[in-house]
């Protein structure tokens, strides 16, 4: 007999995942604020003695963020949506209960036994895969028990037709698996000459190999972790916030399968005027601004869905911050095809603006969707209002304001940094010691470390309001339809 | 097709899949073999260098230096020749880095000496004052680990056929062998460095890091 109550979903998982993403993002934002502090008071290298210096302390910062916010930011929403859009529990299988929570917990030890491991400078020095072989092999696991998990409920789903999310989830998962395993290739040391650390490996590809694999996966990376799962997000969240439905179903149709199809080509624009091959540089060049196209697709996608409900933008916080995350992917994903073009590149490559524009990408974007997305959930799943509104606008233009002071700091610093390498004098000399193009930048190294305090004492704002949030806020008796309750 | 696929989660997968492999196929295949070739002459780093190569992964030295010279005058008025990718033929893994918080080091072994860089890992600002670079003190006392350099250098000979032991090139022999040859390239170091306990320690048979650190960096050129 069908039963016409509504679903009950089951939300320990997520819940664990939302967890996670609060503490990796303090830990992971309060050593990002801690060396670009650094950078402009040196002395701050010495709190740590050996574990403390800029180098040690950069591959914690950057992995604790991508692998620890971001990837419990993308679980916790996908194990919550994941159900909600195949109309089917959780709790309706005992298996998957299981997987997803022994998920959880191997990510969790996985990932503070990884921080550590950095931390004492076990590493395979590839940048965004740092991580040495055994950690690896646990990552790879890690990652097959959320392939079971998605596969899982689509297995048992009542809803037929899967969700835009589900694409860009499954997307996310099918990428990072196929780029995580080739760039990670690599010979453990001991097992061949039997001798020497345990932990050691050798890279399988060398020299230009090396660095084109390489780049293959830290550019994809960048698509697959911190873009193709936080459209995911907006594609659920926006309208689910709003009550308005996605503007338009060919459009996302188009900028999936585009950004699918582009995404990978620009991998090379890493090694613009390096010694991978000229063929392959302007490949990356000109795919890179092809990618244009679908990331303005999704971005566009959702400011229309807006259209006609601009109010809503004043009247609750959550589609700011959504709005606002659409409108940095757009800013972001103008930015990197203008430094892709080679001309560009040549005066951007090396410099500051590559942090900067990484990071109006992920503070402007990744951790403002992810942050409305929990936002969204906690009422949800707690059952209670969002503690504070307020607490909730004020967060938005504390962070609003550190992201714009991040990166306009960051642009100067890195035209400034490029003009000076090249410029020379009348006589063709060069003008600059290269120590003269470090002291110019103290002035914006300081204000890029005044951006990270306030970015950090916004995103500890967010902990305290989720905090409040699930335990003594207000009781829902029902679960709200759309704009989430907030006190 | 699309309202297809989005049933049938299978082909959609496969579908995502074939997708995303294209471009590697297509742009990384086919130069595989012609990027990994050897500039002529080009010589394996002995075991000494190789365990400073592992000190500089270590404590991420990629984070703030690149090891890439870029065809531009002003690069190869500052830094010295174009890199070639023949010369990272033996580079596993390549250390290019991405951005130069400090200045590149692909050739820092032509005008940087011994007793600079001991100076300057011991304390930045005593030779370059506006140095933000922090001091690597620890590696004056940590000692380097050249049995894993040599674990690293027999398996990259076995595996990849990387030529040691060949007439005029680097030697590697039996692990006994190996050990005296780092300790009396570490001693011609020492010879012209002035910290006492750094001293001390090679001529007890240890190897401190900073040792391995400079037979590296000299070595790059």
């Amino acid at each position: 007999m069908q039963s016409n109550a509504a679903l009950e979903y089951d939300y320990s998982v997520a819940k664990l995942f939302t967890y996670t993403a609060i503490l990796f993002g303090i830990l992971g934002m309060t050593i990002g604020t801690l060396i670009a502090s650094q950078m402009a008071f040196p002395e701050l290298n010495y709190l740590f003695g050996e574990y403390g210096t800029f180098s040690r302390l950069r591959p914690v910062h950057t992995t604790v963020v991508v692998y620890g916010f971001t990837l419990s930011g993308v679980w916790a929403t996908f194990y919550y949506l994941g159900q909600r859009v195949l109309k089917v529990s959780m709790a309706e299988s005992k298996f998957l209960m299981f997987i997803g929570k022994l998920h959880f917990w191997l990510y969790f030890v996985g990932a503070l036994v990884a921080t550590i491991s950095l931390l004492m400078g076990i590493t395979q020095a590839k940048e965004y895969a740092q991580y040495e072989w055994p950690i690896d092999i646990v990552i790879v696991i890690i990652w097959v028990l959320w392939g079971i998990s998605i596969f899982g409920i689509i297995g048992i789903r009542r809803e037929k037709s899967l969700y835009i999310s589900l694409w860009y989830y499954i997307a996310c998962f099918l990428g990072v698996a196929m780029l995580y395993l080739f760039n990670n290739m690599a010979v453990p040391t001991y097992f061949v000459s039997g001798m020497g650390s345990i932990l050691h490996s050798v890279s399988m590809y060398s020299g230009t190999n090396d660095a084109l694999v390489q780049w293959w996966w830290g550019h994809n990376a960048v698509a697959f972790v911190f873009t193709v799962p936080i459209v995911a997000m907006i594609y659920y969240f926006l309208p689910k916030e709003s009550g308005q439905a996605i503007y338009s179903y060919k459009l996302s149709l188009l900028s999936f399968w585009g950004l699918m199809f582009v995404y990978l080509w620009a991998g090379s624009h890493h090694l613009l005027y390096s010694t991978v091959p000229d063929w392959m540089q302007t490949m990356g060049s000109i795919f890179s601004v092809v990618l244009i196209l679908p990331s303005w697709g999704s971005a566009i996608n959702m400011l229309l869905t807006m259209k006609g409900e601009w109010n809503q933008l004043t009247e609750n916080p959550l589609i700011k911050f959504m709005v606002l995350a659409s409108t940095f992917y757009m800013l972001s994903t103008l930015e990197g095809p203008i430094q892709a073009i080679k001309s560009v590149n040549a005066i951007a490559h090396f410099t500051d603006w590559i942090p900067g524009h990484v990071h109006d990408g992920v503070l402007g974007w990744v951790v403002f969707m992810v942050m409305a997305g929990l936002f969204h959930m906690a009422p949800r799943m707690f059952k209670r209002e969002i503690y504070s509104k307020k607490l909730l606008e004020a967060q938005f233009w504390l962070q609003t304001t550190a992201v714009v002071l991040y990166f306009t700091s960051m642009w100067i610093a890195g035209i400034t940094q490029g003009m000076m390498w090249r410029a020379v004098d009348e006589y063709g000399n060069l003008m600059y010691s290269f120590i003269d193009t470090v002291a110019v930048l103290h002035p914006y190294y300081a204000i890029r470390a005044l951006s990270g305090v306030l970015y950090l004492v916004g995103f500890l704002m967010f902990a305290y309001n989720m905090i409040k949030t699930m335990s003594s806020s207000r009781e829902l008796t029902e679960e709200p339809q759309f704009r989430s309750p907030m006190a | 097709m699309f309202h297809w696929l989005e049933k049938n989660p299978f082909f959609f997968a496969v579908g995502v899949f074939i997708v995303i492999a294209f471009a590697g196929l297509i742009e990384i295949l086919p130069n595989f073999a012609e990027a990994s070739r050897p500039v002529v002459g080009l010589k394996p780093r002995t075991v000494l260098e190789l365990a400073g190569k592992n000190i500089y992964m270590k404590d991420q030295c990629i984070a703030c230096h690149s090891q890439l010279i870029r065809p531009f005058k002003s690069e190869t008025d500052r830094y010295g020749q174009v890199s070639l990718s023949g010369e990272y033929a033996y580079d596993r893994p390549f250390l290019w880095g991405s951005k130069r918080t400090g200045p590149d080091l692909h050739r820092v072994g032509n005008y940087r000496t011994t007793d600079w860089h001991e100076n300057h890992m011991w304390d930045p600002t005593s030779v370059v004052p506006q140095s933000i670079m922090p001091a690597y003190k620890h590696m004056f006392t940590n000692i380097a680990d050249i049995e894993t350099a040599y674990a690293e250098a027999v398996t990259v000979k076995k595996v990849f056929n990387t030529p040691y032991d060949q007439p005029n090139g680097t030697k590697l022999g039996t692990w006994e062998e190996a050990q005296k040859a780092a300790l009396e390239e570490a001693k011609k170091i020492t010879a012209d460095m002035k910290n006492k306990d750094v001293k001390d320690a090679v001529a007890n048979g240890q190897i401190p890091e900073i040792v391995a650190m400079i037979a590296y960096l000299n070595a790059l050129k």
